[in-house]
């Protein structure tokens, strides 16, 4: 009989680790699904309009192009809206050349699907937008989207 | 009695918890989409053409002026009755086309002093620059929701046999089309744009004066 008991004096076993990688994993997944992807960093306040016309936008195919005021933290640009794309704030002149240097980023197929959003402040004038606009048409980008928050329907 | 080791734990199921969890997150996890109007700006065109001239009745025009107030074929009216303006403007049907056809599916007054025909009837936008961005996505939002609430009566006028269950037929039309990008279907396609057609989506933009 005691042929059998005599490794067990009575010491606890380990805890298993073996699950420990599936909970990492878990965290992983979880933290890969919930962020959401930005590459710039926005410079000025964005507070988007709302409209209930909505359609969705694709993202594959699509500039976006950045404007309103200089938000807290960038005060030494003063208070006028800027229009800013990636990273860095432009002038009205060079929106042509960065729409064009955004279309040759772009997938070769999707490139003449091009769609450039929009992103405003609703606080913008809206010269400004119509100063876009017309760049966008010089840089023959004809389709834009105006982004904005979807609003309920009011009845 | 001797003290006994307590038995290993078995583990093996963690990974089912793991992967519960984890498939309920990524079920209730959105990810947040983009939306907003897609509109089309007209190309520069440098050729010295002269404009066909538009009579006024087929002219709807829209002004906002800096205060933000809504001008209205040279009415001041609040923002509540826009769409429900351009619904009768576009819809009004009083005349022929180009092509010397009626409107026949129009329901609109046939008043004499409106549009001709929807193919005709052309909305004119004009802004202030020192217009708010809001005011005009506002105003934008009322001149795109008076086409898509006739394209929809359109549609379910023509294509409710096909989408009995749908409330917002066009709408079903557009996400079919989109659910199947990489299948096309051309009936389908030949629908949307028999709509686009009844009602096409004439917005022009003047450009703000210099000051």
């Amino acid at each position: 009989m005691s042929k059998f008991r005599n490794k067990e004096k009575g010491e606890l076993p380990a805890i298993s680790t073996a699950s420990l990688p599936d909970i990492v994993f878990m965290l992983l997944f979880f933290f890969m699904v919930a962020t959401v992807m930005r590459d710039s960093s926005l410079m000025i306040e964005n507070q988007l309009p709302s409209a209930d016309q909505v359609e969705k936008l694709k993202k594959d195919r699509t500039i976006f192009i950045y404007a309103g005021k200089p938000s807290s933290q960038y005060k030494q640009f003063g208070v006028e809206p800027r229009i800013q794309f990636n990273d860095a704030f432009i002038t009205v002149e060079d929106v042509q050349s960065s729409v064009y240097q955004g279309i040759s980023e772009m997938n070769e197929e999707l490139q003449s699907k091009v769609v450039v959003g929009l992103k405003i402040d609703k606080n913008t004038n809206a010269g400004l937008v119509s100063d876009i606009k017309q760049e966008l048409r010089k840089a023959n980008a004809l389709k834009v989207m105006y982004i904005a928050n979807t609003k309920t329907e009011k009845l | 009695m001797a003290k006994r080791a307590a038995p290993e734990v078995n583990a093996g199921s963690m990974a089912d918890i793991a992967f519960l969890l984890l498939i309920f997150f990524l079920v209730t996890t959105t990810i947040e989409k983009d939306k907003g109007l897609l509109r089309s700006l007209p190309p520069i065109d440098d050729t010295e053409v002269e404009p066909p001239i538009i009579r006024q009745k087929n002219l709807f025009t829209v002004n906002i002026n800096r205060n933000n107030q809504l001008l209205v074929e040279e009415e001041e009216i609040p923002i509540s009755q826009l769409r429900q303006a351009t619904i009768d403007f576009l819809d009004n049907g009083g005349g022929t086309n180009q092509a010397g056809e009626s409107c026949d599916y129009c329901k609109g007054k046939r008043l004499e002093e409106s549009s001709d025909h929807p193919d005709k009837a052309i909305i004119s936008m004009k802004h202030d620059r020192e217009t708010t961005y809001e005011k005009y996505m506002d105003v934008q939002n009322e001149l795109v929701a008076a086409y898509n609430f006739l394209r929809e009566r359109e549609a379910s006028r023509l294509y409710k046999k096909y989408y009995p269950d749908a409330e917002k037929v066009f709408t079903a039309m557009l996400e079919e089309k989109e659910k199947n990008q990489f299948s096309k279907d051309e009936v389908l396609n030949e629908r949307i744009e028999t709509i686009k057609k009844l009602f096409p989506m004439k917005l022009s933009e003047a450009e703000p004066d210099k000051k």
